[in-house]
């Protein structure tokens, strides 16, 4: 028995993007209640607010899409007559926020509207990347910035490639895994300070692909500076997909542009 | 100074601690005309942000046209490795600004152990650590806090110290900075440090000269004779004066205490004998219950938090506290969007009907009760004033099994003026009966025996006595374990007692502790109160290295006629009041609460011309007559209250 779902999506920039996973939940607890949304609580010994979020932003990336299903009082739906072309809670939601995270939509769910967790299959990420075995603070010089001829040609590499071996630590243990089923589309947009910057479509399901793997299997290797998530995916049948709550390219760059 | 730090927090544990971005946080104007304060805590963001002091603080000084706050806090050991490698200076988090261009950076001492951190917070900001060192255009570094009521072992590194409550002592000292900027400086360092002086509740220990004969400390005098020869705490008369903080700061990662806070009084008198914060905070101030309703509920509808605690030293004192809870209740069920909120009630010295209360609007989350029996017979409380019974505590913790607890945590001390193995021993046994009384209620019941090492403290009537040795502590510790291996549901918690030693050290020293914490320091002794950082031989090293006798300053019983290393300041109680008290602990003979009872003069009310500010004449229900127990809890009890079912009852 669930009662009426709203759907969120918020961005994340700036200083505030060095919050954890956790540290979001618990902000948009608070965040909600100051903005008056009456969140439904689970029944039990310890009632929990029943407020769900997709995949995990890793601390330190910020990001134009990321969402949360809230299950809300039917009552306070009726009284709050929940609308919704109506923004009035899309900008109370902001300003609720810390500086750095924006309320960019609000929808309410259909019923049975799967969870974030379940539909969503791919992200869409901006990658800056570096060659991985420059330190930050190495003021070495050009020799050492990689171009975008050079990253292209590593990522037609790959792409071509059969398969892309990385490491991973898995409960402890190291295992290989082989993530090039997993990466969608690279495309290597353009040059910035310390190297280039990339764009990648990754697939989050059955397993997750993370942007650090990416960069460490091409030849040479390559490591994240900085990534921003610009877009999740649910994909619909074969060849569609669609954004669990799409909003107008405008707001989402003024989201950016406002840090 | 964000854009360089910003490259540094991918590469370290928990950088959401860097950040600042609070709710709550305030907007400073900085200027030539501006008095800018960093308001540090020695220790990580996480145990710092909470201190209420330093929010309060925090407020009033951006308030004030002719000041300005920010905050900061120690960076963990692997952002300032970091830092030091790339020369970045100790930073305020609210606009990462460079610690050293503060005119003042002002501590929290709070605990004796961050005492390096503090050092290493000035070396960090790239001040000199010596006051003596430091030029006319370095910040004056500043303290408050539980500790600078024996502020010598740091008498050579701080500038100022402030004693008591420093809402308006921060007013007055900004006032003689916010002039001497002005007037460009005129008299330097030195002119505006002897100004300072004069004021009431502040402390330059470089203004006075502390006089040893034969190794020992025997007199501590002002050296000029504008400067006043014993330094008074400063007390506010009236908590309603000073309803702050106004918007208290909401983290956005997790903090200790994370949490509304509302103090509802300040101040104790129940006069328990080892407590120091009970002796220095006299007399007993409580905010009108109406502010406290109000500061409760706009708190709430601000910071968005669904929990409050409502703080004091003893909660359930509160004139009329059933009440306030009852209020703080009934106005989130009001408010019907406010969703769940529980109340919190921490140090609640609570009788039977309290607990009864409790029990009925707690039932959604029943999370650990703690007790503080603080010893295990009742001679041992008699020594230490704190006047409850075996049967008592038996009676609390059986109403709280009876209502469904299932685990419960004792609090206990050992090393006890007289403490015998019988006392010791006592703390087991009472630990077997709660068990045992909680065997009729529920299954499986448990007790945490939480058991710290005594640290005799200044300002207290245990100040002259000689703390128990380490191997004096880890025997009584053994003593307790040996008696409990085979209790079914206890388990016997115990605070480092070579951690004790570093404590009873510092809280009882005098100024020539102070190159030991700088040795300690030097060699990269910081975050002590963190027991993987913690070392003991570090500070056996640097006190053989110092000439400083370990014994001598810790284990050693004083005399009434000895100087003590705080003699020249006061907080405002008699020292034959003490002596008298302590005398009277010898004896085993209990005092009572003096805000219910004619006055006995300790001297913090009469020597001040202010009075106990209590709405009710009569203690709580059950309470105070020595036979008040504690239902005291370090995370509190927690009052959760269901709307629907409140909503349901008043129907």
């Amino acid at each position: 028995m669930s009662g009426p779902r709203l759907r969120v999506r918020f961005a994340k920039h700036g200083k505030v993007r060095f919050t954890s996973h956790r540290d979001v939940a618990r902000i948009w607890e608070r965040s909600l209640r100051r903005a008056g949304v009456s969140v439904a609580y689970s029944a039990g010994f310890s009632p929990r607010p029943k407020i769900s979020f997709g995949f995990a932003l890793p601390t330190g990336f910020s990001s134009d899409a990321e969402y949360l299903d809230v299950e809300v009082d039917p009552d306070w739906v009726l009284r709050q007559g929940f609308n919704q072309a109506d923004t009035r809670l899309v900008e109370e939601l902001s300003a609720s926020l810390p500086a750095g995270m924006q309320t960019l939509a609000v929808a309410e769910l259909s019923p049975g509207e799967p969870s974030l967790q379940h539909a969503v299959t791919s992200c869409t990420w901006s990658i800056d990347a570096a060659l991985a075995d420059v330190g930050t603070d190495a003021v070495s010089g050009l020799s050492d910035v990689i171009g975008v001829d050079e990253v292209a040609e590593a990522v037609s590499r790959a792409l071509s490639s059969d398969e892309l071996l990385v490491q991973r630590q898995r409960k402890g243990r190291l295992s290989t895994a082989d993530i090039r089923p997993a990466v969608h589309f690279v495309e290597v947009q353009e040059s910035i300070k310390d190297g280039v910057r990339l764009r990648a479509d990754l697939a989050t399901q059955p397993q997750a692909v993370r942007a650090e793997e990416l960069l460490a299997s091409l030849h040479p290797p390559l490591r994240v500076l900085h990534a921003c998530r610009l877009h999740q995916w649910i994909t619909t049948d074969a060849s569609q997909r669609r954004e669990p709550l799409a909003v107008p390219e405008l707001s989402v760059a003024a989201a950016g542009a406002a840090l | 100074m964000w854009q360089q730090l910003e490259p540094l927090l991918p590469r370290v544990s928990k950088p959401a601690r860097y950040i600042g971005s609070e709710g709550g946080m305030q907007t400073p104007r900085h200027g030539p005309d501006v008095v800018s304060w960093l308001l540090t805590y020695p220790d990580t963001y996480e145990i710092g942000l909470p201190n209420q002091g330093l929010q309060i603080l925090y407020e009033i000084l951006n308030e004030r046209s002719d000041s300005a706050a920010e905050r900061a806090y120690a960076p963990w050991t692997d952002l300032e490795a970091l830092m030091r490698s790339s020369g970045l200076p100790l930073f305020s988090v609210d606009t990462h600004r460079s610690a050293a261009l503060f005119d003042v950076i002002a501590f929290n001492l709070s605990a004796e152990l961050t005492y390096t951190n503090v050092l290493n917070c000035i070396d960090l900001a790239g001040v000199a650590v010596r006051s003596a060192e430091r030029s006319d255009s370095d910040p004056l570094v500043g303290a408050g806090g539980h500790c600078t009521y024996n502020p010598e072992p740091l008498a050579d590194f701080l500038d100022f110290v402030v004693l008591g409550d420093g809402e308006e002592a921060v007013g007055d000292i900004t006032a003689v900075l916010h002039e001497w900027k002005m007037s460009g400086r005129t008299g330097g360092r030195f002119g505006v440090l002897r100004e300072l002086a004069s004021l009431s509740g502040v402390y330059v220990p470089s203004m006075y000269e502390a006089v040893y004969r034969n190794n020992r400390l025997v007199a501590i005098e002002p050296r000029y004779p504008d400067v006043p020869p014993v330094v008074e705490k400063r007390t506010v008369a009236d908590l309603a004066d000073w309803p702050y903080p106004k918007s208290q700061l909401v983290p956005l990662t997790e903090v200790v205490h994370d949490r509304l806070n509302v103090e509802v009084f300040r101040g104790c008198t129940r006069g328990c004998r080892f407590c120091q914060a009970g002796m220095i905070t006299r007399p007993v101030r409580e905010r009108p219950a109406e502010q406290v309703r109000t500061m409760v509920s706009d708190g709430l509808r601000r910071t968005g938090y669904d929990e409050v605690a409502l703080t004091s030293l003893s909660t359930a004192d509160f004139s009329g506290i059933e009440q306030v809870v009852a209020d703080t209740v009934n106005s989130a069920v009001n408010s019907a969007d406010c969703g769940q909120v529980s109340v919190s009630l921490p140090s609640l010295r609570v009788d039977a009907f309290t607990v009864g209360v409790a029990a009925q609007i707690q039932r959604a989350r029943r999370t650990g009760l703690t007790f503080a029996p603080e010893a295990g017979s009742w001679r041992m409380r008699m020594v230490i004033n704190k006047l409850i019974t075996n049967d008592d505590l038996y009676s609390a913790v059986e109403s709280a099994y009876s209502q469904g607890w299932r685990r419960m945590k004792l609090y206990f001390l050992t090393g006890l003026p007289t403490e015998t193995d019988p006392d010791t021993l006592g703390i087991a046994e009472l630990a077997r009966n709660c068990v045992e009384l909680g065997r009729r209620h529920v299954r499986s019941p448990s007790v945490t025996v939480s058991v710290g090492g005594f640290v005799p403290k200044p300002f207290t009537p245990f100040q002259w006595f000689g703390q128990n040795t380490v191997v004096e502590l880890r025997r009584k510790i053994g003593l307790l374990r040996d008696d409990l291996r085979r209790a079914k549901g206890v388990q016997l918690k115990w605070h480092d007692p070579a951690a004790t030693l570093v404590e009873g050290l510092v809280s009882r020293g005098d100024r020539r502790l102070g190159a030991v914490i700088e040795h300690v320091w030097r060699n990269g002794g910081t975050f002590q109160e963190w027991s993987e950082h913690f070392d003991l031989g570090r500070w056996q090293t640097a006190a053989e290295a110092c000439g400083v006798d370990i014994d001598s300053y810790v284990h050693r019983h004083r005399n009434s006629d000895e100087v003590l290393p705080w003699d020249h300041l006061s907080a405002g109680l008699h020292k034959d009041f003490l002596w008298q008290d302590w005398r009277d602990a010898l004896n085993e003979v209990g005092l009572e609460d003096c805000r219910w009872t004619p006055c006995y003069d300790c001297g913090a009310c009469t020597g001040y011309g202010i009075e106990h500010v209590v709405a009710s004449a009569v203690p709580p229900a059950g309470g105070s007559q020595g036979t008040g127990m504690d239902l005291s809890s370090d995370g509190a009890v927690p009052v959760r209250l269901l709307q629907r079912s409140l909503a349901g009852a008043a129907k």
